[in-house]
């Protein structure tokens, strides 16, 4: 029994959330409309004593379980922790959005706190198949998620994209992973794999073919350049509260799944998956960049920059060192806290009968809010990438692991793309404090989310004056766990 | 490490002064939050001072260092420290930061608490990049002074004002994403440092040193900014409100200069003396054909901004003429033109605060309604024009007599910016300031208050104490300035 219990353990977080989620589910059957709060409370405590026990657990090195389909270790944990924060402040920027427009329904917080477990299976997967199946308890939920607002027509198409193009890259993954299974002779645990990728007589051209099948699929999933198709619009069509859900904490738990999947499991074939990634790296950084200019919809614009976000994640991971997947899983945690703030700014400006999702929203934000206009100015510096901000490290971080790893002139296409990116975020600053505002509504908005959202983005100002501890978390993590 | 850390200071105060004026000055509070950035200015400079009267003028070494580890995960320290270059550079910027905040101090009547505290904050950042000995403290520096940089052209400048601003940007934030890239490289290099003193040690082919020049070329042709990268310049200038216009003339231009002499000579020395017929050749027409361009302007701000990019292109001639004359020439020439292009923006917004144009066809006769000012402004044109026993003279002399010592060519095209410089300046005083009243808005003016005159007599006393005495001014650089040569004539191929 003792030895059962401590094969559990080292899922405990997750065991947990799973147990509490089950809990609100029932409870929820019993609250009406009127006290849909109280959902709202219980959700936040399942995620806080998930936190707690994520936290509390005794943790030495890495730790396998589930016959190594499982694995908990230091970089597990603290994405897994930043992903409970960062779902943690979606509800709280989300409550206010979603009770004005009739969303603030049960489904709203279990589909998301499934879509949680999802995404820390996701992240703490060592096998295959732990990982698959992550990744479709996070994308079911987030389907579902999207088309909620089941009689917006916009929502509905944007989810029918999103299920149809997400299910085409599931079924592109598990067909890359049976052709890795069939070169490395049955194999589908990670470090398993990687032996036999690296044992001499492996079917190269097999392996090759089925890596190919597998990086689409994971694109697919991030959202890079050629399979990005999905993410403008399911950003523009989604309401804002699953906007801001789809396009933050699930990048930290897709970069994880990248990192873990071709850092360890394919790291032999590494030679054949950098060059894909350098082209989709490329492309994304340039279009994403590029198209994002023509965009009036912020939530669209938002989408684009995403893309060419990823597309400077790539750019880590395609360096293949450690350095460079710190860099990357840095980058996605940097890139989710500027994410969170940019999209909550949005939920700010919002209120009832009135979507803030046109540029021009954010016009003469300065007269009507400083303190915010200035919040917003931290964001979007911080997503140009310009100094003191967590976005400059975030991109210093990428850029130094790809030019060690050779990379030079990608590196100098890199900063002349991210320089394209800079005008479209300036541009955001000069609408706030260059234009006269056309909406002159007071800035309303809960206490609670005025406060978080100016935190998150204090925070991004913070960890770009002081970087040095995520930095140093990452990089111990990664030397810990791909050892 | 027990002494006080002034260089900290001289970059803190000011910001720190900054965010107080915006925490506690908005709203109608003007005069308070006026008072605080006048006192948090004066300060800035009042702490920036030990760093003269303690500086040793024998030593080429790097003084008033501070060093903390800052992110030892990338190898970045907060290292900070000024030689004989840079020293005036910080100074300079302290002290220009007062007459802005005063320039500023009725005229800006939209948000002036983050007018003043925009300023405040670049002050300080400002002197984090003369200070920085970490490329990356560098650039942080760098890059941070650009956002309040943007937003004062962009709320408070004229009526292009946004256009002027975007390119101000984009412009400096294309120069400097290369010379990132270029510090990176390096970083990999010097075995994971980022110091710049260790940069210059580095041993590099001549092809990676050409590189490397170029992509900090980039750079800093932008910041100073040299032909053909100077477009951004004019419509900044003329766009920018008064205070915005004095400081990227007196003080951002030096930026790139300074940049020159801290990262490409040391750095690149052999790719400098490979690529410096191109850069003289750039210089050159700078001098020349920009101060013909001065020439035909009928904007008062234009004119000034193009007599700018023409004097600064004399800085640049004299660096790459690779002796001491040139060199500390350029230097004095930027310390001068800091004060001069200072003042001549300072004039331009006193007559523009009361005719609310820039254009020399609707003056005429000023000096029969203002002349206390018509005075000063003469004083400033003529230091402009480069006249002996002005501070504009002694620069422009050493630059022309290092560049004889290169090549006779080099100098005498140079020296026509002495007849250039002098007809467009004398040209425009002329036509604003001399004949009979133009009109009535010339006869209505009224001559300046004790707040103007308070900045402009500063400035005229500094102008003709550089130009009279220039012993103190000169006297850290030469250290400094030799240790330079020396590292420029080292062959690191």
């Amino acid at each position: 029994m003792t030895s059962y219990l401590s094969l559990l353990a080292p899922a405990a977080p997750e065991i947990v959330l799973l147990a509490l989620v089950s809990i609100v589910l029932v409870a929820d059957l019993f609250i009406d409309d009127s006290r849909r709060m109280t959902t709202y409370f219980l959700s936040q405590l399942t995620l806080l004593i998930t936190l707690l026990v994520l936290v509390a657990a005794p943790h030495g090195g890495p730790v396998y379980t589930f016959h190594n389909m499982y694995v908990d270790d230091t970089l597990g944990r603290a994405l897994k922790g930043l992903v409970l924060v960062a779902v943690s402040l979606v509800f709280a920027y989300s409550k206010t959005y979603a009770e004005q427009r009739d969303m603030l329904k049960g489904e709203l917080f279990t589909l998301m706190l499934f879509s949680t477990l999802g995404m820390m299976v996701l992240i703490s997967a060592n096998h295959f198949l732990t990982l698959y199946l992550g990744l479709e308890l996070l994308a079911l939920c987030q389907y579902a998620l999207v088309a909620m607002q089941r009689d917006s027509a916009r929502a509905s198409e944007a989810a029918m994209k999103y299920f149809v193009l997400g299910a085409l890259a599931s079924g592109l993954l598990l067909y890359g992973m049976s052709m890795i299974y069939g070169a490395t002779g049955g194999q589908l645990g990670l470090q398993a794999v990687a032996q036999a990728l690296a044992a001499p007589g492996v079917d190269h051209g097999l392996a090759a073919v089925g890596t190919v099948f597998i990086v689409a699929g994971l694109a697919f999933k991030l959202g890079v350049v050629p399979f990005h198709m999905w993410i403008p619009d399911v950003y523009e069509g989604a309401p804002t509260v699953m906007t801001l859900f789809v396009g933050t904490a699930p990048k930290i738990a897709g970069v994880a799944f990248f990192v873990r999947m071709l850092g360890e499991g394919l790291a032999p074939l590494s030679h054949d998956w950098q060059q894909m990634l350098v082209i989709m790296a490329v492309l994304s950084m340039a279009l994403g960049n590029i198209t994002a200019i023509a965009q009036t919809n912020i939530k669209r614009m938002l989408a684009y920059s995403t893309i060419s976000h990823m597309g400077f994640v790539l750019l880590g991971i395609l360096a293949a060192s450690q350095q460079g997947y710190a860099a990357a899983t840095y980058y996605s945690v940097a890139y989710t806290l500027m994410g969170l703030a940019a999209f909550g700014m949005i939920l700010l400006l919002s209120r009832a009968g009135f979507e803030a999702e046109n540029l021009d929203d954010f016009k003469g934000l300065n007269r009507r809010s400083p303190w915010f206009a200035f919040v917003m100015l931290l964001v979007m510096i911080s997503m140009a990438g310009i100094p003191p901000s967590v976005g400059f490290f975030a991109k210093l971080s990428v850029l130094r692991a790809a030019l060690d790893a050779g990379f030079t002139w990608l590196v100098v296409v890199a900063v002349l793309l991210s320089l394209v990116g800079a005008f479209y975020y300036l541009r955001v600053i000069k609408l706030m404090y260059m234009d006269e505002p056309v909406d002159q509504a007071p800035i309303e908005g809960d206490l609670d989310l005025r406060v978080l959202l100016s935190l998150n983005g204090l925070a991004v100002l913070l960890f770009g004056v002081l970087p040095q501890p995520l930095l140093a978390l990452f990089d111990h993590a990664i030397v810990q766990s791909l050892r | 490490m027990t002494s006080t850390p002034y260089l900290s200071l001289s970059i803190w105060v000011p910001i720190i002064a900054g965010l107080l004026v915006l925490a506690l000055g908005s709203g109608n509070r003007a005069p308070l939050a006026r008072a605080l950035a006048l006192a948090g200015s004066i300060a800035g400079f009042l702490v920036t001072i030990p760093l003269y009267t303690g500086f040793d003028p024998a030593l080429a070494t790097m003084q008033f260092s501070e060093y903390a580890s800052w992110i030892p995960a990338f190898h970045v320290n907060y290292h900070l420290g000024i030689d004989g270059i840079s020293l005036w550079f910080v100074l300079l910027n302290s002290f220009m930061t007062i007459l802005v905040v005063l320039a500023g101090w009725e005229v800006i009547e939209d948000r002036p608490a983050q007018y003043l505290a925009a300023f405040l904050i670049m002050s300080g950042l400002i002197n984090g990049v003369f200070a920085s000995l970490d490329a990356i403290l560098f650039y942080v520096f760098f890059e941070a002074m650009l956002i309040p940089m943007f937003i004062i052209i962009g709320v408070w400048g004229g009526p292009r004002r946004v256009y002027a601003a975007l390119k101000f940007f984009l412009y400096t934030l294309l120069g400097s994403l290369l010379m990132l890239a270029a510090f990176i490289y390096m970083f990999l290099k010097a075995g994971n440092s980022f110091e710049i003193l260790g940069f210059h040690a580095l041993q590099m082919p001549l092809h990676v040193q050409e590189l490397i020049f170029v992509a900090l070329f980039m750079s800093f042709a932008v910041k100073v900014p040299m032909w053909p990268v100077h477009t951004w310049l004019p419509d900044a200038h003329v766009e920018a409100p008064t205070g915005g216009s004095v400081i990227l003339a007196a003080i951002t231009l030096k930026i790139g200069a300074y940049g020159f002499l801290r990262f490409n000579l040391p750095i690149a020395p052999d790719a400098a003396h490979a690529l410096a017929p191109v850069m003289i050749t750039l210089s050159l027409i700078a001098v020349v054909y920009i101060g013909l361009v001065a020439l035909v302007q009928s904007d008062m701000k234009k004119l000034v901004a193009y007599s700018s990019i023409s004097h600064m292109g004399f800085v640049t001639l004299g660096f790459f003429v690779f002796n001491p004359l040139g060199i500390e020439g350029g230097l004095l020439q930027m310390i001068s033109h800091g004060f001069v292009s200072g003042a001549m923006f300072l004039c331009i917004g006193v007559l523009y605060d009361r005719m609310h144009s820039r254009r020399i066809a609707d003056y005429g006769g000023v000096a029969n309604t203002m002349p206390k000012f018509a005075a000063f402004f003469m004083l400033f044109a003529m230091a402009n024009a480069g006249l002996p026993g002005t501070s504009g003279f002694i620069g422009e002399f050493l630059v022309t007599l290092g560049a004889l010592q290169a090549n006779f060519w080099y100098a005498f095209l140079a020296a026509t910016t002495l007849i250039f410089g002098a007809a467009y300046t004398l040209w425009m005083y002329k036509r604003v300031v001399f004949g009979d009243i133009a009109n009535a808005s010339v006869r209505a003016l009224t001559d300046i208050g004790m707040r103007e005159f308070a900045f402009l007599a500063i400035l005229a006393a500094c102008v003709l104490a550089m130009g009279i005495y220039p012993k103190p001014f000169t006297e850290p650089m030469h250290a400094s300035v030799n240790k330079l040569i020396q590292q420029t004539m080292l062959k690191k191929i």
